[in-house]
């Protein structure tokens, strides 16, 4: 590390660094428009790039599985559920003026305050860290396939119960009704609270 | 058994008889009888054994100790002399007329079974502090024999007057407990004990007590409310809301006897003072001869003899104030037997007449033959009460006038009566001498009103039942012959002679024949007014219970008459005879208006006074105590929107907060 | 590679997300922002991973785990919502305040002003997650 921090400096960026901020940038940007933007729909599709942008980083930062995972199941199917999501509660299409509720200003506060704050520890931190992106690759396929069903065998099956348990409870939430009742009487229902 | 063994039986049986009444009263309503009467019944002749076992001898002293009590121990003892045998065996046999008497007068009433109760508690107290040897033990039966008044007097507690009596009744006695307690502890203190012969032996040593005078005076305040010495005398009138039976146990004979036998007791310590006798002398003299005139212009029956009570306890009160108690006793016991029967008979003649009134009385004709046993009775009673001799009431005055005689004459017998100041001796002489010339008048009074009445003739309401005038006879016996024990009775008092002197004799029945007389003749004077003016009257239920046509006649005496115990009638003898003195004589010289400016109108102030503070000061405390929290609580819950969002923000603002706090902390160390 | 270059950028991903949980009115978006708070953690795991050079990638296992559970966050997360909305007809999470003491203290209920106009007021107390066969028999009924 002190060998690295002798080599390197702020003011002489290496090509990934570069690619990196800029990369970084859109992502931020994209993040940023998501949770402001007016149209809900449009917030779906900026949170793609965002997201996308975010695989991007991964690949720069050599872990290329997940950032493939990345793609495969953020930008693939949370975003798509997120606009069925959206669909299904009837977003409205177009500029929704209330789309930010009362206590935006606190919000900013908030979030303004935590930034400043997280961003000054972790530069005072990492201020003189590198990292080290030479080497074999550390997150390809391989890698990953090894490590995970070599040292993370049990957390990962105990993972795929909870995805089961997930996925029985998304579908009781979601259903209309109980089995014994027909679904036809879960319509006009549903209509009649609208 | 021995008579010590006897003695404590004396007591205990009518308590256990009282406790069994209480117990059983609500279950087992056929044994309320039995138990009210035999007990008492059973301790009074137990007490007449005891009075003859002891004789008049030596006293018997006689003490246990339960456990240790501290730096003045406290025994259950018994002293048993003269005047302690002959007073229980009066209180029994008064007792056990009363508790007779009872059966037949509240005989309907649902609460007899704690009324008989009740008066077997009071019974079995009073034989307590007759038989005490020990002042903390006296005291017990002091104080349970004053709630037993209390809850006797409010017996007919419907009324408003009976329970404002009994109030006052209670009251006013506590008013002079409470002194009378510090007494008996100054007493203790000096005397290091409670025993009385200890005290006795204190009193009479060299040294004698530290502070006579203080202790002396302290006990009479406690003596003046327990007997109805003026000024704290006024309850008695009013205690007469009570049933008649009652009256004549508590009110005439026992309870009220009490504190003149509580003096007699402790005699000594009072001689010991010259002041506190002056004191006392005062006392008594201005009790006789204002109960005296009050009673004078009363006009219910009872209240006449309540008042005619007080001024017999002055003439008690006068004879240990001139340091005799023989005699003091002698009438306390003369009295108690005729005052009881007068008691009776007066409940007989409320009766029959369907009135308290005499002023309705002396409008109804043949009401003496309506009731002839309560007819013959009562006048021997009321020649007693008047001193005519040879009844009762001369022998036992008399020996109070001459005891008076031989202190204001300073020629008095060696001893401790020796120290009498004569100017005791004087004031009670001359107060008594006129309150015997007064208390004839008004015995004279009673009796022509009562039972010379001249009119519409008296309504036939039922005989009375044959055990209320059985009682009347059985107490006609001491009223009318007690005199012959005149020569008996020095043997077992102090010795004394208790004869009448001829002096006294003379001065005492002249003076009472001349006020029956004159009484006679004004009567006749305005007894044709009478039929001229219709007043008054009467109740007429017959055959019903004696008790509800009292309750019902002292109920209706203030609406009819404008007062509880006077009446305005321009017939009656007593008016003519006070002339300008009848009107506060018939209110008690307005004492009770004075104690109600005095003290009633200042404790009502004060404790209006107290009851702003407490709602207006102290509460505006609590309630800003209570309303603070509140609007803070008002304050916080306003932060409390159900918006998720504002939560989270709050919490996430609190931990950056932390964080940096935490981080600024590290950095700084 | 500059380490501080990925970690600022989690920290600014990460208060970004924060500040659309905070201000968006909409569930859905709420749950967006939730996402994007979740891949600024993944971000540092992958970052402070690669810097490292762990044996056992603690961190990128740890990224593939939070994906999985992310997907089935967002699976349960919507259900609720779609369930909140077909109760209540609206997924704006500043209307749903029913978690509020009503304005007459404890005891009183609340208005039906906060929830939708149509349905009885107890269905709008209960809470959402409860609506399952038993409230719908009953709405039913």
């Amino acid at each position: 590390m002190t060998l690295a921090a002798t080599t390197h400096g702020f003011l002489s960026p290496t090509g990934v660094e570069i690619a990196f901020l800029l990369v970084g940038l859109v992502t931020l940007g994209a993040a940023l428009v998501t949770v402001t933007t007016k149209q809900l729909v449009h917030a779906a599709l900026w949170l793609v790039v965002a997201l996308g942008g975010l695989a991007v980083e991964y690949l720069l930062l050599t872990a290329e599985f997940i950032a493939w995972v990345q793609v495969l199941i953020y930008v693939g199917s949370v975003v798509v559920l997120l606009l069925f999501g959206l669909m299904l509660t009837r977003a409205p299409i177009g500029r929704s003026p209330d789309a930010d509720s009362g206590n935006r200003p606190a919000a900013l506060a908030v979030a303004v305050a935590a930034a400043a704050a997280l961003v000054w520890v972790v530069v005072d931190a990492f201020r003189a860290t590198w990292i080290d992106l030479g080497g074999p690759a550390q997150g390809s396929t391989e890698v990953t396939g090894a490590f995970l069903f070599r040292h993370w065998v049990l957390p990962f099956e105990a993972l795929s119960v909870l995805l089961l348990a997930a996925l029985v409870g998304a579908i009781v939430l979601s259903r209309k009704r109980g089995a014994d009742d027909g679904a036809g009487q879960g319509a006009p229902q549903a209509k009649e609270r609208r | 058994m021995t008579t010590t063994t006897l003695a404590v039986l004396v007591p205990l049986l009518p308590f256990l008889g009282a406790a069994a009444g209480l117990l059983l009263g609500r279950r087992a309503p056929g044994f309320v009888r039995p138990l009210a009467i035999l007990p008492t019944l059973l301790a009074a002749a137990l007490a007449v054994v005891v009075a003859v076992r002891q004789g008049g001898g030596e006293t018997i002293d006689a003490a246990t100790q339960l456990t240790p009590t501290g730096s003045v121990p406290i025994d259950l003892a018994l002293r048993l002399d003269g005047f302690a045998a002959l007073v229980a065996v009066l209180v029994g046999i008064v007792a056990s007329c009363v508790q007779l008497y009872s059966t037949g007068y509240l005989r309907n009433d649902p609460r007899y079974p704690s009324y008989a109760a009740l008066v077997s508690l009071f019974t079995s107290a009073m034989l307590l502090v007759v038989y005490s040897g020990d002042l903390m033990v006296l005291l017990v039966g002091w104080e349970i024999m004053g709630i037993c008044s209390y809850f006797l007097v409010g017996h007919y507690w419907e009324t408003e007057a009976a329970r404002s009596a009994s109030i006052k009744a209670f009251l006013v006695t506590k008013l002079g407990d409470v002194p009378f307690l510090f007494g008996l502890f100054a007493l203790a203190a000096d005397a290091g004990t409670f025993r009385i012969n200890g005290i006795l032996t204190a009193a009479v040593s060299g040294d004698g007590l530290d502070h006579p005078t203080l202790i002396a005076l302290l006990l009479l305040a406690g003596v003046a409310g327990k007997s109805a010495q003026f000024p704290l005398h006024t309850w008695l009138p009013d205690a007469m809301a009570g049933p008649t039976p009652v009256s004549a146990l508590i009110h005439a004979a026992t309870m009220v006897a009490a504190g003149v036998y509580f003096i007699a007791r402790l005699l000594p310590v009072f001689t010991a003072s010259a002041a506190a006798l002056i004191v006392m002398a005062a006392m008594a003299a201005a009790t006789m001869v204002g109960s005296a005139l009050a009673a004078f212009a009363q006009d219910d029956i009872k209240r006449v003899l309540a008042y005619s009570t007080v001024g017999q306890l002055g003439y008690m009160t006068g004879a240990l104030a001139v340091g005799d108690r023989g005699a003091a006793v002698f009438h306390l016991i003369s009295h108690g037997a005729f005052k009881a029967l007068l008691f009776l008979g007066a409940g007989v003649v409320i009766a029959a007449a369907g009135t308290n009134s005499l002023a309705a009385m002396a409008r109804m004709s043949g009401l003496a033959r309506r009731v002839p046993d309560a007819f013959w009775t009562m006048t021997v009673a009321l020649l007693a009460l008047a001193a005519i001799p040879p009844f009762a009431g001369f022998f036992s005055k008399e020996a109070v006038l001459g005891a008076a005689e031989t202190a204001a004459l300073g020629h008095g017998p060696t001893g401790h009566a020796a120290h009498i100041p004569g100017a005791a001796g004087w004031i009670v002489l001359v107060s008594g001498l006129l309150t015997a010339l007064l208390t004839a008048g008004y015995a004279a009074r009673l009796w022509l009103l009562a039972f010379r009445g001249q009119g519409t003739p008296a309504p036939d309401l039922g005989r009375q039942p044959a055990v209320m005038n059985a009682v009347l006879w059985v107490l006609f016996v001491p009223t009318a012959a007690f005199g012959v024990c005149v020569g008996l009775l020095p043997d077992w008092f102090d010795g004394r002679s208790l004869a009448p002197t001829l002096a006294t004799s003379v001065l005492g029945t002249g003076l009472a024949l001349v006020g029956a007389l004159v009484t006679y003749a004004v009567w006749r004077h305005t007894t044709a007014l009478a039929r001229k003016i219709p007043v008054g009257v009467a109740a007429a239920h017959p055959h019903t219970e004696p008790a509800l046509t009292e309750i019902e006649a002292i109920e209706t005496h203030e609406a009819v008459y404008g007062d509880i115990g006077a009446a305005d009638d321009p017939a009656d003898p007593g008016r003519l005879i006070l002339g300008p003195l009848h009107r506060p004589a018939a209110h008690g010289f307005h004492l009770d208006a004075v104690y109600a400016a005095l003290f009633v109108r200042p404790v009502r102030a004060a404790a209006e006074l107290v009851r702003f503070l407490d709602r207006e000061v102290v509460d505006t405390y609590v309630r800003a105590a209570g309303g603070a929290p509140r609007l803070l609580g008002a304050a916080v819950r306003r932060a409390q929107t159900g918006n998720v969002q504002t939560y989270l923000g709050a919490l996430l603002a609190g931990s950056v907060v932390l964080a940096i706090a935490a981080v600024l902390l590290a950095a700084g160390a | 590679m500059h380490l501080a270059y990925p970690a600022v950028l989690a920290v600014l991903l990460f208060c970004t997300g924060l500040y659309g949980v905070l201000a968006r009115r909409n569930a859905i978006l709420v749950l967006m922002s939730v996402e994007l708070m979740l891949n600024a953690v993944n971000l540092n795991l992958v970052a402070f991973d690669v810097w490292l050079r762990d044996t056992l990638h603690a961190g990128q296992a740890l990224t593939l785990f939070t994906i999985a559970i992310a997907a089935a966050e967002i699976g349960i997360g919507l259900a609720i919502v779609l369930l909140v909305h077909r109760n209540r007809g609206s997924s704006d999470i500043d209307r749903l305040r029913d978690l509020a003491e009503p304005p007459g203290g404890p005891g009183t209920r609340p208005g039906s002003g906060t929830g939708l106009g149509a349905g009885p007021g107890q269905d709008a107390e209960e809470a959402p997650q409860q609506t399952t066969s038993a409230r719908q028999s009953e709405a039913a009924a």
